[in-house]
C-alpha cells in the first residue's frame, strides 16, 4: 500500500492494482452454456510448461499468449458484447468510480479466539491465570451439549473476501494500473477480481 | 519499494521541491496553518535526527530546544501542509538516527559542520 495527498491536504491510503491487460478467453452464451458471461484472463508471462495441455488449447482458441488467472464474469443486458480475443483494459474505470474487489484473504492458520473472534482475553499479569482461553462454552446438565454456532478456535483466513465500494483514485492507462482507496484482501502480489460496484453507496 | 509500478506511482505523486538534506542538518520547516479561513506560515527550525520510511510515507523528525525543553516534531515529507523546507546548516554525523542527541544538551549536543 501507499498513500496520496488530496489537494486539501487529506491523506488517502491507496492500493495499486495491476489490472490488465485482460483478454476475453471464452464467451458463454445462453445457447451453448445456458447463461451470459465472459471468461477473462489476466495476460502475463507464463512459462509454457506451467500450463497443461487443456489450458494451452483453451487459451489458443482465443489467441491469448499466457494467462494464469482466469475468472468468469456475468454479462448483463446492455453491456458491450465481447468476443474471444477482445482486450479489456483499465479504461473501463475512471477516477471517482466505485469498485468491488474480490480476493482470497491471507491465511492465519489455526487461530485462537482472541484473534479469530475478537474475544477480549484475560489480564496478562497481576496474578491472572486466565490469558487467552475461551472461558465457559455453555451450561452443565442442561442442555448437556454445546449449542451450535459456538465461536471457537480454528482455521482463520484464506477465504474469499469482497471489499465493496472502494473509490478509484487514479488510473494509469499506460501500465494498466488501478489505484483504489483502501486495502484489498490477500497478500502482496495476490490475484483479485475488480468489478464495478454492485451496490454503490448513496 | 522495489516494485517498478509502485516506484512510478511514487515518482508521479511525490513532491519534487524537497531540498537535499541528511540527518544532522539543521532545517527550517514552514508549515501552513489555517486559522478560520486565513492561512499563515509557521516555521519550525531544528536538527533532523531521523528520516523514516520511503515512498509516499517518508517523514523526518526535527528536534529543537525550546525554552529549555527538547521539542520534536515529525513531518510527513510529501504532505501538502508543508509549504517549503530551508536547509539552514549542515552537520557531520556518523549514524542515520541521532536519538543519542536526546540525552545531550548545550555544548555536548553541538554538531560539526559538514565540509
Amino acid at each position: 500500500m501507499s498513500q496520496v495527498f488530496r489537494p486539501d491536504g487529506q491523506v488517502v491510503p491507496v492500493t495499486l492494482l495491476k489490472a490488465g491487460p485482460c483478454m476475453v478467453v471464452q464467451r458463454k452464451t445462453p445457447a451453448t452454456d445456458g447463461y451470459d458471461a465472459v471468461q477473462l484472463g489476466l495476460v502475463e508471462f507464463v512459462k509454457p510448461q506451467r500450463l497443461n495441455k487443456p489450458r494451452t488449447g483453451h487459451l489458443k482458441k482465443a489467441n491469448v499468449d499466457g494467462a494464469k488467472f482466469l475468472r468468469e464474469l456475468p454479462l448483463r443486458p446492455g453491456d458491450d458484447d465481447l468476443k474471444p480475443g477482445d482486450r479489456v483494459l483499465v479504461d473501463q474505470f475512471r477516477p471517482r468510480d466505485k469498485v468491488d474487489v474480490v480476493g482470497v484473504s491471507k491465511g492465519r492458520g489455526f487461530a485462537g479466539l482472541v484473534k479469530r473472534h475478537h474475544f477480549r482475553g484475560g489480564a496478562a499479569t497481576h496474578g491472572s491465570m486466565f490469558h487467552r482461553a475461551p472461558g465457559s462454552i455453555g451450561a452443565s446438565s442442561f442442555p448437556s451439549r454445546v449449542l451450535p454456532g459456538m465461536r471457537m478456535a480454528g482455521r482463520m483466513g484464506h477465504a474469499q473476501v469482497t471489499v465493496r465500494n472502494l473509490e478509484v483514485i487514479d488510473v494509469d492507462l499506460e501500465d494498466n494500473v488501478l489505484v483504489v482507496k483502501g486495502a484489498v484482501p490477500g497478500p502482496n502480489g495476490g490475484y483479485v477480481v475488480v468489478r464495478r460496484a454492485k451496490a454503490p453507496g448513496r | 519499494m522495489n516494485n517498478a509500478l509502485l516506484t512510478k506511482f511514487v515518482n508521479k505523486n511525490k513532491r519534487t521541491d524537497v531540498p537535499e538534506f541528511r540527518p544532522g542538518d539543521t532545517v527550517r520547516v514552514h508549515v501552513k496553518i489555517r486559522e478560520g479561513d486565513k492561512e499563515r506560515l509557521q516555521a519550525f527550525e531544528g536538527t533532523v535526527i531521523a528520516r523514516n520510511n520511503t515512498g509516499m510515507g517518508e517523514s523526518i523528525t526535527v528536534r529543537k530546544i525550546s525554552f529549555g525543553h527538547g521539542v520534536e516534531r515529525i513531518f510527513p515529507l510529501h504532505a501538502r501542509v508543508i509549504d517549503h523546507i530551508d536547509v539552514v546548516r549542515t552537520g557531520r554525523v556518523r549514524r542515520a538516527k541521532l536519538y543519542y542527541l536526546r540525552a545531550l544538551r548545550g555544548k555536548a549536543a553541538r554538531l560539526r559542520e559538514r565540509d
